[in-house]
């Protein structure tokens, strides 16, 4: 029985930790008023380039540098559109969707690579606690990434004079431009930093979790972290919340038949999305979503 | 930097500094006419930047290609065996359009009215599924069943679209947002209706391997006009033909269509002249997902015959696309339909020349970027330069 709980909270952790990466790109960019649908673009493309840079450097590491680059150029390339040239997000967020997928399968096809995978780092001493020692301090080191990035993202978001610009940006773009912020500048910025933790959570599927890089790799996770910011009502602790609620699911799909339970895997595979839905639904008071959220802006117009 | 120094000019001819668009003027005929020459001119620009941004977007694609040792030579001509050279390649052109184009056209109403239904993936998929269950549950099969599947289908679709309006005005979600998440359920409630005999599951051998539905009969296939070789078109596009000149009349040239471009354009407005904002935005969405729906019908009974998990197969994101390239206007959305459906059918022919079918998704995606690049720049390059004519103004 404690082996199966191990087994199951390992898989959990191990399918939550590229969500969460996202997971904190998409609430930074969301809080900022970019409902932003290319995240799956980021993942995968960063899960790509993460398996081709291992290949081409020979380095697992560098590999992570790789697949965050590429993320920030799907950012890039997003931003640019959406918040300077002011094209629909959503036009620009499904085609980069397409173009991310179409582009990935092409290049699989043609470019061979050898991907490395990063290591397990075992923390001391409580690697060796029963039951939740192993899920929790065995892990790919990138996944101990996230224990840093969380706190810096809340204290940035909340504490820091920049973070109270990207939140106003995102509540009320008008005032944040009258008194002097450069709402599309800050949108601009939370999309990147969403490209690069988006790209980071691809690269860790592909190069620390999986080693290697498979077509449409990330299948949906982007959608699923995006209903992970739904469900968590915006706020960073509810993301990851979401994150790791929806990872556990997940994992639950994949061990409950080998464990011998019968499930219906279609109701777990809807489950994000059905919960995220009644969340929406039922806690409208609690779940505000930021009032500027996928609403452009543009200077001096009314 | 072309496109700035255009911008420049188009901004010096206007003579006083009054905006050459529409805006709050009481120009007086001398500066209208002026406006409008300087607007003349600037069609000339339009069309440039839009031949110079397309040009860019095959051109990436011949570099990547060029660049994974495949041959540029090659793959666009076969792109174009495979769409338009031939009546035969020209009749899997039309075949890809005719659902794109209903998709296109449901997703012009909804977002019309203010209401960006970007759900129609899983409305395409419902909407199979339940023309699929009429198409294959009611016998005697036959044309009236036929007719009653395709109904279904845009029952089905409607459906779906209704639980997004059913969320927006009950509950105040987000339309965004509760269409999207409903893509993925309804892929699940289609896998699941697949995965079940008493439901769609395929009886016999077949069904033990596969998660498909049974073959239709062909008396509930939508009836085709020519045969392969030549000219050919399956009656798919008919629908969406006629589908498209009805909303492009009933947009422009009905009060109802006004009353949904009101609720849109200004939603202030249109309460104060007692437009019921969620009576009006239901009905527009139950049209666009209907119109998904069908889409999904038309799939059916025209080209796949039997229901698969992936049936929709990204129409629904194209539908909407081509919706959005076509920036909300029906006759566009035809041409652009069109551009989209022989993109998608010269993607079957690269397989011939070495280079995977998946370059057709990063042309198509390169392709909606240029076409998206043009109005876009323009659009910023007017605002700026209105914007350093009020500094003027002020100024003087």
């Amino acid at each position: 029985m404690s082996n199966d709980v191990t087994t199951i909270l390992a898989s959990a952790i191990r399918l939550s930790v590229p969500l969460g990466f996202a997971g904190v790109g998409e609430y930074i960019a969301e809080r900022a008023g970019t409902l932003n649908i290319s995240v799956e673009a980021m993942m995968l493309t960063g899960a790509y380039a993460g398996a081709v840079g291992s290949s081409v450097s020979h380095n697992a590491a560098a590999g992570f540098l790789w697949g965050m680059a590429a993320g920030l150029v799907v950012a890039l390339i997003h931003a640019n559109f959406s918040h300077r040239l002011q094209a629909n997000t959503f036009v620009v967020g499904l085609t980069l969707n397409v173009l991310a997928l179409g582009l990935t399968n092409y290049l699989l096809e043609k470019v061979s690579m050898t991907p490395r995978q990063v290591g397990v780092w075992k923390v001391p001493l409580l690697w060796h606690i029963p039951v939740i020692g192993k899920p929790l301090f065995a892990e790919r080191w990138p996944a101990y990434l996230l224990i840093g990035i969380v706190p810096a993202a809340w204290w940035v978001m909340q504490r820091s004079r920049w973070g109270l610009e990207m939140r106003s940006v995102g509540e009320n773009p008008k005032a944040a431009d009258v008194t002097g912020i450069h709402v599309n500048k800050r949108r601009r910025q939370g999309l990147m930093i969403c490209g690069v933790l988006s790209g980071l959570g691809g690269a860790y599927l592909s190069i620390a979790e999986v080693g290697t890089f498979n077509s449409n790799m990330t299948a949906g996770r982007g959608f699923i972290v995006i209903a992970a910011v739904i469900f968590g009502g915006w706020t960073l602790r509810g993301t990851l919340g979401g994150c790791f609620l929806f990872g556990g699911v997940d994992a639950l799909r994949l061990a409950l038949p080998a464990l011998g339970y019968t499930i219906n895997p279609e109701l777990l595979i809807a489950a994000p999305y059905v919960i995220a839905l009644l969340a929406m639904c039922f806690f409208a008071k609690g779940l505000r979503q930021p009032a500027a959220l996928a609403q452009p802006f543009e200077r001096g117009a009314t | 930097m072309t496109g700035l120094d255009r911008a420049s000019g188009v901004a010096d001819v206007v003579p006083v500094p009054v905006p050459p668009a529409p805006g709050p003027s009481l120009s007086s005929a001398d500066d209208a006419r002026a406006a409008r020459a300087a607007r003349a001119r600037s069609v000339a620009g339009t069309v440039a930047l839009y031949v110079v941004s397309l040009a860019a977007a095959f051109a990436i694609s011949a570099l990547l290609v060029a660049l994974t040792h495949g041959s540029p030579a090659k793959v666009f001509p076969a792109m174009y065996r495979g769409s338009l050279r031939s009546f035969g390649s020209l009749g899997y052109t039309l075949d890809n359009t005719g659902p794109l184009m209903i998709v296109a056209v449901g997703a012009i109403v909804s977002t019309r009215a203010g209401l960006f239904n970007i759900g129609q993936e899983g409305q395409v998929a419902v909407g199979a599924m339940t023309g699929a269950f009429v198409a294959l549950k009611v016998h005697p099969a036959g044309g009236p069943v036929l007719v009653l599947a395709l109904l279904a289908a845009a029952a089905g679709g409607a459906i779906w679209a209704g639980i997004v309006a059913l969320l927006r005005f009950w509950r105040g979600v987000e339309v965004v947002i509760s269409s999207l998440l409903l893509v993925f359920v309804a892929e699940q409630v289609l896998f699941y209706a697949l995965s079940r005999t008493f439901l769609l599951k395929e009886h016999g051998a077949g069904g033990a391997t596969l998660t498909e539905s049974d073959q239709l009969s062909s008396k509930v296939q939508l009836p085709r006009f020519g045969t392969y070789p030549h000219f050919n078109f399956g009656s798919g596009l008919l629908i969406a033909v006629v589908l498209a000149a009805l909303v492009g009349l009933v947009m422009t040239r009905t009060t109802l269509g006004f009353r949904v471009r009101m609720l849109g354009h200004n939603p202030v407005a249109a309460k104060h002249v007692g437009i019921n904002a969620a009576r009006l935005g239901t009905v527009a969405l139950l049209v666009s997902g209907a119109c998904a729906g069908l889409a999904g019908g038309v799939l059916l009974t025209g080209q796949a015959y039997r229901i698969t998990p992936t049936i929709s197969n990204n129409v629904g994101w194209n539908g909407l696309l081509v919706a959005l390239v076509a920036r909300n206007n029906a006759w566009v959305a035809i041409g652009v339909a069109l551009g989209f459906g022989a993109l998608q059918a010269g993607g079957g022919f690269l397989s011939t020349t070495g280079v995977p079918t998946d370059l057709v998704n990063v042309i198509e995606a390169l392709v909606v970027l240029a076409a998206v690049f043009p109005p876009a720049l323009q659009e910023v390059l007017r605002r700026r330069a209105r914007r350093s004519q009020a500094v003027a103004g002020a100024a003087a």
